[in-house]
């Protein structure tokens, strides 16, 4: 089947079966390997995207529902300038770093997507609210309380 | 002995009715700041530029799987190829294809890498044959085209069946009868725990590649490269050099992959020789959960002595531990878990017997806290309830009994530094203002008491619908390998000063979330008087690095962290002795004129720190961390279901190297031990995980997590240069109990057993049939059949022989644990105190 995505901004068109999960295609098709699989059954949320602005997890998603579809993955948040080899981390990468909402990374790329959807739509530094846009993202690693803080930075206006 | 808080102690905060609630960005009283630096591989993290295994790309690689027992015990007769299949497109490895020994070991050799035709299986997971194939689909088809026969044994299930026991320990010292016979009050209590799966979001997986030299490298998910380097010598016949590993960035491990990794290497290697091809073995969840190893389960059976006054006078502890079908670890996790079993308290005279068994299981293993967190939950809940008993507070038989420095501990330890048990005690319950909401709770539950509203339950349903409580624990761990075992290890940690002026650490200590890659360059950089980002670490790949030992056991910050810290000194002292200036000025000429040189440092005994193994007498560790922690619940009254609302954790590790980092693993380490607590459990029915997917076996998510409080407490050990002790398993120790005890404050029942699911609760309120037992057999709801009398009369009290038996004659739980009895259920034991009806 011949899939046309918008995938970080870059026009993507590939023939593959139309039942292949949106995760596989990512990873393996175009190498973005930044997405994880955690669970293959939707728990984890490692593997979030956002589609069309909605977070999703990817392998759950048959690519024949993402067609004609803007996807947003990990690689796309950090800003990439011509002429440099390195990435400027975005402002929720930012805060990731400093308050230490990263452990050891597995869940990162997903937990991101999820609260780059919930800041996109306008979330603001609410706690609760943060929780529960970030509730589908299981973290083993960090009792959640620095990803929230993370997000909490991320949410604040910037002076 | 020198504890040192940073900033010091405060007042409580200013709203008292969010005694435990911290806004983000509030400070919290001795929450440690300056932040140290960033997590070194934070970014490659943040931008999906981190290769983890799964992401690595082997042009030409085959895809593995492993064929697996159906069974929890059997002997196999015969590994059928469907002769309708092409198997020339595949490669198909049983025991027969392995070069070297079928044995993969750390403690005993009794496990096969696969089982051979004609041996015995021994587990439902365990591996008998491999396949590879190109891609994913043949190898579908393969699978489907093997067929394994069995004769059926019969399984083992229940350790207090089994007679093959792994390991057995006995600690005492004093006299237990003359403790007892001082003793005005002596509670008896039994506790179990079942399994917990360590539930890393990255699964395991490796990847094998042929080398030219005959050998293999493989390349995975991983906490202890040279275990599984050995592994792989001796299954594939291999040199050292032959033989490589290489740590991929690993997505948690928490002790999962101290063990089951080595398995996966030999797996893939073999098909990789076979195939002469790169293999993948990439596991999905589902096999990661039925096949890998698990915390194991517990019964600890406690029979303490005290006087009126809360102190304690005699401590007679039985442990019985679930090793599974082979040795593994267990072991060393069983003689941790003993050697906590007392708690942190001063006791004269102590008996811990512990002992662990071989079941038709999948094997247990290591997971954060290594026996310890079982035994500390059973110890700070029998603790409780003897304060309950005595009408003292949780907060002040703590004070009277907890150690104190120059104490001795049942191993005949002196404590003679770094005792700050007291300190985390006090500054956890004042930040949580413990006693001040423990009145109030007190105060709603006896109001909420008898007004009857629910039949047969001691708690109205009012229209809030809810009970809270708060509840505390107070824990210690042992820092760095138990015994001796750091002086067997004989680690070895390197600096390397390159000709081109770079400073490079080489060690075998993995990062796997918990900070090792950040802290070690942060360490070198301060001891050599450099900048941070002037310090590399090299990969932890075994043809570069050397043996630092595993990555495990709360032992990489103090153990090899020292051992940086000591090389550096000397290469700093080198370079600066040839050149008179300071190290930093002068590097970059010095090693452009000398060349490459490399420091070794290898690990030498603490001083003053000695154990016997075959007595079991002496220092069983240098130093302990001590952590309390502060948990405060809702309990529904409906539903049984509870909400760990806060937690105040208040741990000291010693010397404090990176804030950030180590309140992470505060957090990490507290919210899995709530998990444990309320939620996960690992049902089994006939040797075989049933919950053995992400959608059933649960751990907590961002709305079930609290909001949790760290206070670092810092009282730094002396033989490490730098202080700390450690901090990863630490926090894991106290979770479970401090819930438990808020459970009971909130509703007035005790929960012997972990988790505290709703069902369990309910039991105990009386309101539901009570549910089977952690880590036993059947599916453990409350629709469950209850167990038999004969069942449950059988507890680990049978191995307590000799003695005057001076345990009361009335019962001692205020609410006993069980449900109704209906007409023609089992009776209850009646010669268990705690089981009497009153």
């Amino acid at each position: 089947m011949n899939i046309r995505m918008l995938v970080n901004g870059a026009p993507t068109e590939l023939d593959v079966p139309g039942m292949r999960r949106l995760l596989d295609v990512l990873r393996e098709d175009l190498g973005l390997t930044g997405t994880k699989e955690g669970c293959g059954e939707g728990e984890c949320g490692a593997c979030s995207v956002i589609l069309d602005g909605q977070v999703v997890d990817s392998c759950l998603v048959p690519v024949s529902q993402a067609d004609g579809s803007t996807v947003r993955t990990v690689e796309g948040l950090a800003h990439r300038s011509a002429g440099t080899s390195g990435a400027e981390l975005d402002a929720l990468q930012q805060a990731f770093l400093e308050t230490g909402g990263a452990q050891c990374g597995i869940c990162t790329p997903g937990m991101l997507m999820a609260a780059r959807a919930y800041l996109d739509a306008g979330g603001g530094p609410d706690e609760d609210a943060i929780r529960e846009a970030i509730a589908g993202n299981l973290c083993r690693c960090t009792g959640y309380t620095k990803i929230v803080e993370a997000i909490v930075v991320a949410a604040r206006p910037q002076a | 002995m020198t504890i040192r808080t940073e900033p010091p102690r405060v007042a409580r905060p200013s709203r008292a009715e969010d005694a435990l609630l911290v806004a983000p960005g509030q400070t919290v009283p001795g929450r440690a700041r300056p932040r140290g630096p960033l997590r070194r591989e934070g970014p490659a993290k943040l931008t999906g530029e981190a290769k983890y295994a799964d992401d690595l790309v082997f042009p030409g690689a085959w895809y593995g799987a492993t064929i697996r027992s159906t069974e929890a015990r059997a002997r196999l007769v015969a590994i059928d190829r469907d002769e309708a299949f092409d198997w020339s497109q595949v490669v198909v490895v049983t025991a027969d294809d392995i070069p070297g020994d079928n044995i993969v070991s750390l403690i005993s050799d009794d496990q096969p890498v696969l089982v051979p035709v004609g041996g015995e299986i021994r587990h439902h997971a365990e591996p008998l044959a491999l396949l590879a194939a190109p891609d994913r689909a043949t190898l579908r088809a393969a699978r489907a085209a093997i067929d394994v026969r069995t004769d059926p044994l019969p399984p083992v299930l229940d350790p207090l069946d089994s007679d093959h026991v792994f390991a057995h320990y006995e600690i005492a010292s004093g006299d237990l009868d003359a403790g007892f016979a001082e003793a005005d009050v002596v509670l008896e209590g039994t506790y179990r725990v079942g399994h917990q799966e360590q539930l890393y979001i990255e699964n395991n997986a490796m990847i094998a590649v042929p080398r030219e030299d005959g050998g293999v490298a493989v390349h995975g998910s991983l906490q202890c490269p040279y275990y599984i380097h050995k592994a792989l010598k001796r299954a594939m016949r291999l040199s050292d050099t032959q033989a490589q590993v290489v740590q991929a960035e690993t997505g948690g491990g928490f002790g999962g992959k101290e063990e089951y990794p080595s398995i996966i290497a030999i797996h893939a290697a073999l098909l990789a020789r076979k195939c002469g091809k790169p293999v993948r073995m990439i596991y999905e969840r589902h096999e990661d959960i039925v096949a890998t190893t698990k915390r194991h389960p517990a019964v600890v059976t406690h029979r303490t002595g005290v006087r009126s006054d809360g102190t304690l006078v005699a401590q007679e502890i039985e442990i019985v531990m679930d090793g599974g079908a082979y040795c593994t670890l267990t072991p060393v996790v069983l003689s941790r878990g003993a050697l906590h079993a007392g708690g942190p308290y001063r006791c004269p005279n102590v008996r811990i017997r512990a002992r662990a068994s071989r079941t038709n299981t999948p094997p247990n293993g290591a997971f954060r806290g290594f026996g310890a967190p079982q035994t500390e939950f059973a110890a700070e809940t029998h603790l409780n309830r003897l304060a309950e008993r005595l009408g003292l507070s949780p907060l002040e038989i703590r004070r009277r009994n907890v150690y104190r420095l120059d104490d001795t501990t049942p191993t005949g330890q002196v404590l003679r530094e770094s005792v700050a048990g007291e300190e985390v005690l006090e500054r956890a319950a004042e930040a949580a203002e413990f006693e001040r909401v423990r009145e109030r709770t007190a105060r709603a539950r006896s109001e909420h008491q008898g007004s009857g509203a629910v039949p047969s339950a001691p708690l109205a349903t009012r229209p809030e619908r809810t009970a809270s409580g708060i509840g505390l624990a107070l824990g210690w761990h042992g820092a760095g390998f138990t015994g001796s075992g750091e002086v067997k290890l004989s680690s070895v940690a390197s600096i390397e000063l390159t000709a081109a002026g770079a400073v490079r650490i080489l060690t075998g200590s993995t990062e796997m979330g918990q900070g090792t890659k950040t802290i070690f360059p942060q360490l070198v950089a301060e001891a050599l008087g450099v900048a941070y980002e002037a310090v590399e670490i090299a990969p932890q790949d075994t043809a570069f690095v050397p043996d630092s030992g595993p990555t495990v056991a709360s032992r990489t910050a103090m153990v090899v962290g020292g051992l940086l810290i000591t090389a550096a000194r000397r290469l700093r002292a080198q370079v600066e002795t040839a050149t008179g200036g300071t190290f930093a000025d002068t590097y970059a000429d010095w090693a452009a004129a000398h060349g490459t040189i490399r420091v070794d440092e290898r690990f030498e005994p603490y001083p003053g720190v000695h154990f016997d193994d075959e007595t079991y007498r002496g220092d069983a560790y240098p130093a302990f961390g001590w952590a309390s922690c502060v948990a405060r619940v809702d309990v529904d009254l409906d539903t049984g279901e509870v909400l760990v609302r806060d937690v105040v954790a208040a741990d000291d590790i010693g010397t404090v190297i990176h804030p950030v980092l180590a309140e992470g693993q505060v957090e990490g380490g507290t919210l899995q031990a709530i998990g444990y607590a309320t939620i996960e459990e690992m049902k089994l029915r006939d040797g075989r995980y049933l919950n053995d997917r992400l959608a059933t076996y649960l751990i907590p998510t961002a709305l079930d997590a609290p909001r949790i409080s760290t206070i670092l407490v810092q009282a730094p050990f002396s033989g490490a240069p730098h202080g700390a002790k450690g901090v990863g398993e630490l926090p894991m120790d106290v979770g479970a109990p401090a819930v438990i005890a808020a459970i009971h404050d909130a509703v007035g029942v005790w929960i012997h057993d972990l988790p505290a699911t709703p069902e369990r609760i309910l039991a105990a309120l009386g309101a539901a049939a009570r549910p089977v037992e952690p880590g036993r057999e059947g599916a453990g709801s409350a629709a469950a059949p209850a167990t038999s009398a004969a069942d449950t009369n059988r507890n680990v009290r049978e191995p307590i022989l000799g003695g005057t038996d001076p345990r009361p004659e009335g019962r001692t739980d205020p609410l006993p644990l069980r449900g109704p009895q209906e007409d023609g259920a089992p009776q209850w034991p009646s010669d268990d105190p705690a089981d009497e009806r009153g």
